[in-house]
């Protein structure tokens, strides 16, 4: 199917879980959109909210966290601690004018080929209706714009924020 | 300058049906710092890995990309490969373009793509990845076993026997737990303590195994391979050394009436004593609560009886500390509270079976003691509140268990079982007597264990009424049972003599405390989680922590047994090597920017961050910072994406790694 608009969507994700259940959809033979790009980490826990903003200020459209179901990550707690992080995290994207429904979280697990081929899907192609990330391009305009700020009032004002 | 060498598989036709693998290499050979790029049909045969071999020497690579299948199946393979190539086995990494592009994917232009993609994405990786050196850790091959039960017993004689030392801590004054209680024991009615003592006593003898009987764990530092334990030694106020067992003090002592907690409170005992005839050690310990001389300061008789003069008032609690490389959990149950709802506890009691307040309502621990040879009354069944010989016994099974409303939703496992036994052994012994049973189900799976069961109904007469009882009560010398029969839908009441009751196996009281001394997780039980509910059912998640017997889940002696040798076999493995090796994805704390905030530690799920001080020559305190222990440190990366001033690393996922990766995208 040809579409106008191909959102470049990147997974983050743990490897004893998601990255294997995404391994089970490929020994399946499932199919699902092309766009996702994964990146492994050991555990949930070690994803920093700022790499989801990197991959904002990159240019990806959409974002997905995943790892281990509450209860079995392979390190016990790490994706406890992701989780509280992302619910403290998602206020400040919104806050800074991201959309939410660009950034989804979901529990894969191993043995989930499945559940992950449909969290991308569904991903992929809200994204893909919701059109290009362009937030912070538009924040990368103003500040051009700003460049050429020229009273020395706004000049000093700018230079104090 | 990076020379990374990437290597494209056709794996058969598995990538290059949908990949067009020409086209990635030819890419990949474009990349900044990639100095070769190839493709291959098997980059996992034999002259593929020949291939990897020769053009890391050919072409001087310092890092290898080999875009084939998932890391999962290969990565051992080709980091294997480049390290026979002289290259830093961390220095390899897998494009994964089979499971995650090829398999997944039909359209080949986006295929081809999306493999391009991830290859540059590793490639950005390997370029800024870290020789990394296999972490080793020295193994203490001591181990330290916690309860002597059949469980610890058990898994310190396998270990002792494989020639390494053993500490055997015990917090009563004698080992053997649960099973020196019993009667005897169903399959096979073999006389409990007849299997028990001697190997109770081949333990104590064992030139490998050191028994700190009536003694408790204080605490535990450490890692695997590397714990320290301070084990309280508690006063016993009689010197082992000296004491010979002879009892002469427990003759002399005028305080006999004292309820013994071993005989389930039916037998008494003196002030000084030992919980069982049998037991082991055979030295006494003073109760100084019961105790004259520590009530009043009068008395000592015992200490004037005492030939070797091992009678020592003044003993105080003394601490020792062992160190040991491994740890067996082996501290068993405890009986459901029948009466009343534990203090701080989810459980409610049953009050309304008068445990506690009818004398002749006991639990199926006080049974055994009553049926056993060298109990309270010498193996004779006679039931407490007048010593006569009961001839109408009601059981009642599942008391507490698989009672949700009560707050136990789990199967005690054993009770069906015991309760067979117990029918069998009271017929055995009172010929006219007859037995009921009020039960829910019969749960026999096990050898030989159906047809035990079936032997209590067939063949020695036991009468099995499927349903539950709703009250009991006192009338007259007799303890009058309702309940329903659910199979014929009548309501049963039986006039009874004795009542007993299979209450629930529940964990130790304090098992909850024991677990954060060891940093071990455990159920909403407070039953001790091991690492994997089928595949390693006698590891803790905490390496070098293992579990033996009922302080896992409920028990009989052969699965008891049965994991506690395993257990065993588990710390021999790990006692086989002289040092441990493990993956070096560790963190690293860099010190000079840890501002000590220890936010780290608070989220470490191995506990593996610890305090370290920075101090000037002189040798002042400058500032606190942390640090992690590799040994101990699992390599989640949590404490990485927690600190605030970024101070802490994971080797093999650096910020500097992955975020050129995002910057690839
Ligand atoms: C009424 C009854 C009848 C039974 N009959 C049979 C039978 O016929 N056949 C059969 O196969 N099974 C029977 N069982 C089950 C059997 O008793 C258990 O399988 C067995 O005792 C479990 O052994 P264990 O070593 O795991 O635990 P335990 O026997 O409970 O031993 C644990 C030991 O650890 C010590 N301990 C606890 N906490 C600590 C601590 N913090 N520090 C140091 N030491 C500690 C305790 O003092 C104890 O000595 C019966 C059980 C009951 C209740
Ligand atoms: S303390 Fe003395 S009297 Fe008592 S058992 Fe030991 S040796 Fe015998
Ligand atoms: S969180 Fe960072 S700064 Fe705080 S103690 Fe740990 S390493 Fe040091
Ligand atoms: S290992 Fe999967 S979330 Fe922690």
């Amino acid at each position: 199917m040809e579409h106008d608009f191909e959102p470049k969507i990147v997974a983050f994700v743990c490897t004893w879980c998601t990255y294997a259940g995404a391994d089970l959809a490929g020994t399946s033979r499932m199919q699902y959109p092309s766009n996702v790009r994964v990146l492994k980490f050991p555990c949930t826990g070690r994803i920093d909210p700022v790499f989801i903003l990197r991959a904002f200020q990159k240019g990806t459209d959409g974002v997905l966290v995943s790892g281990c179901h509450p209860g079995d990550c392979h390190y016990m707690a790490g994706n406890f601690h992701a989780r509280r992080r992302f619910a403290a995290f998602r206020q400040l994207l919104e806050f800074i004018g991201v959309d939410l429904n660009r950034l989804q979280f979901s529990w894969v697990s191993a043995a989930e080929g499945g559940k992950w081929v449909e969290v991308v899907t569904e991903l992929t192609e809200r994204v893909r209706a919701m059109g290009p990330m362009v937030e912070f391009k538009e924040l990368e305009m103003e500040e051009h714009w700003s460049g050429k700020l020229d009273s020395p009032e706004l000049k000093e004002a700018y230079q104090n924020i | 300058m990076s020379r990374i060498g990437v290597f494209v598989c056709h794996c058969g036709e598995n990538i290059s049906r949908t990949v067009d693998v020409e086209r990635v290499a030819a890419y990949a050979a474009q990349l900044p710092g990639v100095a070769y790029a190839t493709d291959y049909k098997y980059m996992c045969s034999d002259p593929g890995q020949n291939l990897l071999k020769k053009a890391v020497a050919e072409h001087q690579l310092t890092g290898i990309v080999v875009a084939a299948c998932s890391p999962r199946m290969h990565e051992k393979t080709f980091r294997k490969a480049a390290q026979a190539a002289g290259l830093n086995p961390f220095m390899c990494d897998m494009a994964n373009i089979r499971e995650h592009c090829s398999w997944v994917h039909e359209n080949r232009d986006e295929a081809t793509a999306k493999a391009s993609d991830i290859v540059r994405l590793m490639v950005e990786r390997v370029k800024r990845g870290k020789v990394l050196e296999p972490i080793t850790v020295p193994v203490t091959k001591r181990s330290l076993v916690i309860g002597g039960g059949i469980a610890g017993i058990q898994a310190a004689l396998d270990i002792a026997d494989a020639g390494h030392q053993v500490v055997l801590v015990e917090r009563e004054p004698s080992i053997g737990g649960h099973m020196a209680q019993l009667s005897e024991t169903f399959p096979t009615l073999d006389c409990s303590q007849c299997i028990m003592t001697p190997k109770m006593v081949d333990a104590a003898n064992h030139p490998n195994i050191t028994l700190y009987s009536w003694s408790e764990i204080e605490s535990i530092d450490g890692y695997i391979g590397n714990f320290s334990v301070t084990i309280r030694r508690k006063a016993r106020s009689v010197d082992e050394d000296k004491c010979t067992g002879c009892g002469v003090c427990m003759a002399k002592c005028p305080q006999k009436k004292i309820p013994n907690v071993f005989d389930r409170n039916l037998g008494l005992r003196t002030a000084i004593y030992v919980p069982f005839p049998q037991a082991v050690p055979n030295t006494p310990v003073i109760d100084r609560e019961h105790c004259l001389k520590f009530k009043t300061g009068k008395c000592g008789l015992c200490a004037k009886a005492c030939g070797p003069q091992a009678i020592d008032f003044e003993q105080q609690d003394q601490l020792v500390t062992e160190p040991v490389g491994a740890i067996v959990v082996a501290t068993g149950f405890d009986l459901y509270s029948i009466d009343r709802k534990p203090e701080g506890s989810s459980i409610e009691g049953y009050g309304e079976f008068g445990y506690g307040t009818i004398p002749d309502v006991i639990d199926g621990l006080t049974f055994e003691r009553l049926a056993s040879a060298s109990g309270p009354t010498g193996g004779k069944i006679l039931r407490p509140s007048d010593g006569k010989e009961p001839k109408q016994v009601v059981f009642i099974q599942c008391v507490g268990s698989r009672a949700r409303e009560k707050g136990i939703s789990y199967c005690s496992k054993i009770c069906c079982m015991y309760t067979a036994k117990h029918t069998m052994l009271y017929h055995h012994k009172v010929h006219d007597g007859r037995a009921y049973v009020f039960y829910m189900d019969a749960r026999t799976p096990g050898k030989c264990y159906d047809e035990f069961w079936r032997r209590a109904v067939e063949e020695e007469e036991a009468v099995y009424i499927r349903g539950m009882v709703s009250r009991l009560y006192q009338r007259g010398d007799k303890v009058v049972v309702m309940g329903s029969d659910t199979l014929v839908g009548v309501q049963v009441e039986i006039e009874a003599d004795l009542v007993v009751l299979a209450t629930a196996v529940q964990a130790q009281p304090n098992a909850d405390s024991l677990a954060q001394k060891l940093g071990i997780s455990y159920d909403k039980y407070n039953f001790y989680s091991e690492a994997h509910a089928k595949l390693r059912p006698v590891e803790c998640a905490t390496a070098g922590i293992y579990l033996a017997g009922a302080c896992q889940g409920p028990k009989d002696i052969p699965d008891t047994v049965s994991q506690a040798s395993a257990a065993a076999a588990k710390v021999m493995t790990l006692f086989a090597k002289d040092q441990l090796e493990r993956e070096p994805i560790v963190a690293r704390v860099n010190e000079r920017n840890c501002v000590g905030c220890f936010a780290c530690r608070k989220v470490c799920p191995y506990g593996a961050i610890e305090e370290k001080e920075i101090r000037d020559r002189q040798g002042n305190l400058i500032r606190t910072v942390a640090h992690v222990n590799p040994g101990v440190c699992g390599g989640c990366g949590t404490c990485q994406a927690t600190c605030p001033s970024k101070s802490v690393e994971l080797d093999g996922y650096t910020d500097e790694q992955i975020v050129a990766m995002i910057e690839a995208l």
